[in-house]
């Protein structure tokens, strides 16, 4: 039980931070919204759907994909955050205490999921701006899918910053893992009749099923690429096994 | 545990980074309740030993055990059993004073009940009382180092390692933390195992071990370490060094050494002749009425710590780099009290 204890004070010291810092969860909604309200109404006139009735709108299409993108970037910034505490010293705070280090970095990837989950939960007051009308049963279940996408999206975040010196390293992350999962996703556009390759990618990266869980809870007059329930458990297995990975790579790494 | 065997045991302790031998087939023990010191310059290994001893590295080789744990095998153990005041700043600087001392206290298991009353009591220790809900980001240097050490106080472990505590605090605050110190030690019978500069703060300490290059040079009560220097420490300001010195040799028989002072509280710069005399007070007398060579000023002492290190290792431990650092924090606390008055 002590040892669970280590995981909710690491939580608990993760969000006090988080929250007391409003500029900076403001800050980071600004390119979601940039994203839907410029790039989803200038790229919408372009847009041809498979399997859809052709007047469908892009940004109704999108919001799911940048909702997931709000969780991607939030979810591995929050962990990262692991190269800012060893920087300023805090991390051998929290190393030399007597607590397990699988405690630490448990208790950074659920903190780093609360608050990505939280961010996600901020965009979804913008859904009805594009016109995408949310009932509490929708609601109930968007939040539980996009935390076990944060947990994903944070795992891996650990993961990177356990290999990483300091915070300048951070922008190679950002071009060669997140954008690339990102555009990977199916966020921005169906991945039917993307080449082989892309395809082959877009079947490990975690956010393909949370984008389409996603897409599949809140437009329902939309084809999704898998059944919910098939999105859901490669969630489940690709958290599982990244969380694992996470914290053995963190434990091995002291 | 048995009360004679001793809390911490070093055997052969060595860590390499690349090709330098950092800290080199160290060993020593440290009893229980023990005030025990390490003294050297900078890049001595004081760091690196703590370090392992903490289980934040692992050793290269050798062996430790504390509290009856082997830091390599038993970390948890040993986690358990300690507490440390780093020497680099390690505090959460987004959190206010208090919420890191609670932390700390979540932390290391402190009841909740004490959490609130001891972090008050710790606060009010380092004077920082006043500024208890202020984020740690807006404190000056000196002040977060004093939040530091308070941290380390809050919860009371068998060993408390404290690297450099009080380097650029004033004397007041190093005063009030080594009376809580001692304090803890006869309530809680806590060992503290720590590194310092300065030679006054090593003199709180029951045994001393001097350490240089990685190496333990010298072990053993500060009073019996200054024993083993020859006696008092006679420092003349010659005319011409060098004729003094050779006047000294073949008149009396004693060994001069030429030192190049720096300008600080134990005379002025320039060159400096250094004699250590059993008896420096009854032999000055006899030294001014029987040299031909001209001197300037003389001075007599009791020797020092340093004196100890410099005879073991013929270098002077470089106090002045404490003595800088601690002037810029000042400085700082200053300008920063400035502002707020305004
Ligand atoms: N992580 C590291 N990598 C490489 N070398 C290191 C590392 N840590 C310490 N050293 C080297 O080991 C030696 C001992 O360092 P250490 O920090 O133990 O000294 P110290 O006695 O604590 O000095 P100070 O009084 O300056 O704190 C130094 O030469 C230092 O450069
Ligand atoms: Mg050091």
């Amino acid at each position: 039980m002590r040892r669970f204890r280590a995981v909710y004070i690491i939580w608990l010291r993760d969000l006090k931070r988080h929250f007391r810092d409003r500029a900076r969860i403001i800050g980071s909604l600004g390119s979601p919204i940039v994203f839907v309200f410029i790039l989803g109404q200038g790229l919408g006139a372009s847009f041809r759907f498979t399997g859809a009735e052709a007047d469908f709108d892009y940004k109704v299409f999108m919001f799911p994909g940048i909702l997931g993108m709000t969780v991607l970037f939030a979810g591995v910034f929050a962990a990262v955050s692991i190269v800012w505490d060893r920087e300023f010293g805090f991390l051998k705070e929290m190393l030399v205490a007597p607590v397990p280090s699988w405690s630490i970095a448990l208790g950074k990837v659920i903190s780093g999921a609360t608050i990505a989950t939280s961010q996600g939960a901020l965009m979804l007051l913008l859904a009805p701006l594009v016109g995408i009308r949310l009932t509490l049963p929708m609601v109930l279940a968007l939040l539980p899918t996009m935390f076990l996408v944060s947990i994903s999206m944070t795992g891996m975040g650990i993961l990177v910053a356990t290999r990483l010196k300091s915070m300048q390293g951070f922008q190679v992350v950002m071009n060669f893992i997140m954008m690339p999962m990102f555009f990977i996703s199916g966020a921005m556009f169906q991945l039917s009749s993307a080449p082989a390759w892309m395809d082959v990618l877009s079947r490990i990266n975690p956010l393909t099923y949370g984008v389409d869980a996603l897409r599949s809870i809140m437009v329902a007059d939309f084809p999704s690429r898998y059944p919910l329930g098939y999105d859901l458990a490669m969630l489940a297995i690709i958290s599982s096994a990244l969380i694992i990975i996470s914290i053995i790579a963190f434990s091995r790494q002291q | 545990m048995n009360p004679a065997e001793p809390i911490i045991s070093v055997e052969d302790l060595t860590r390499v980074f690349g090709s330098l031998i950092a800290v080199d087939r160290v060993s020593f023990d440290v009893a229980g309740r023990e005030v025990f010191g390490f003294l050297g310059p900078n890049g001595a290994g004081k760091t690196t030993t703590i370090n392992m001893l903490c289980t934040l590295l692992k050793p290269t080789s050798g062996h430790a055990t504390l509290n009856g744990y082997d830091i390599s095998s038993q970390q948890d153990q040993v986690r358990q059993s300690i507490g440390i005041v780093f020497q680099d700043p390690t505090l959460d600087e987004q959190l206010t004073a208090r919420e890191n001392l609670q932390f700390h206290a979540m932390l290391y298991n402190v009841p909740a009940s004490e959490r609130e009353i001891r972090s008050r009591r710790v606060l009010e220790i380092v004077g920082l009382a006043e500024r208890s809900r202020d984020k740690v980001e807006t404190f000056s240097g000196g002040m977060k180092r004093r939040l530091e050490i308070a941290r380390g106080l809050m919860h009371y472990p068998r060993v408390l390692f404290l690297d450099e505590p009080t380097l650029g605090l004033d004397p007041q605050t190093r005063t009030a933390i080594w009376e809580y110190v001692h304090e803890l030690r006869q309530q809680y019978g806590i060992t503290v195992f720590l590194t310092t500069h300065y030679m006054d703060e090593a003199e709180n300490c029951d045994r001393i071990a001097i350490i240089d290059h990685g190496n333990i040079v010298a072990l053993d009560k500060p009073d019996d370490l200054k024993h083993r220097v020859g006696g008092d420490i006679i420092t003349l300001r010659p005319v011409d060094a060098e004729a003094t010195r050779r006047e000294l040799k073949d008149r009396f028989g004693l060994n001069g050494a030429i030192l190049e002072a720096h300008a600080d509280n134990s005379g002025p710069a320039g060159t400096h002749l250094r004699l250590e005399a059993p008896s420096g007070r009854t032999l000055l007398p006899q030294l001014l009425k029987g040299l031909s060579t001209e001197i300037l000023s003389v001075t007599v002492r009791e020797p020092t710590l340093d004196d100890v290190f410099l005879s073991l290792t013929g270098r002077q431990i470089r106090e002045e780099a404490a003595a800088g650092k601690m002037a810029v924090m000042k400085d700082r606390i200053r300008i920063r009290r400035r502002a707020r008055s305004h």
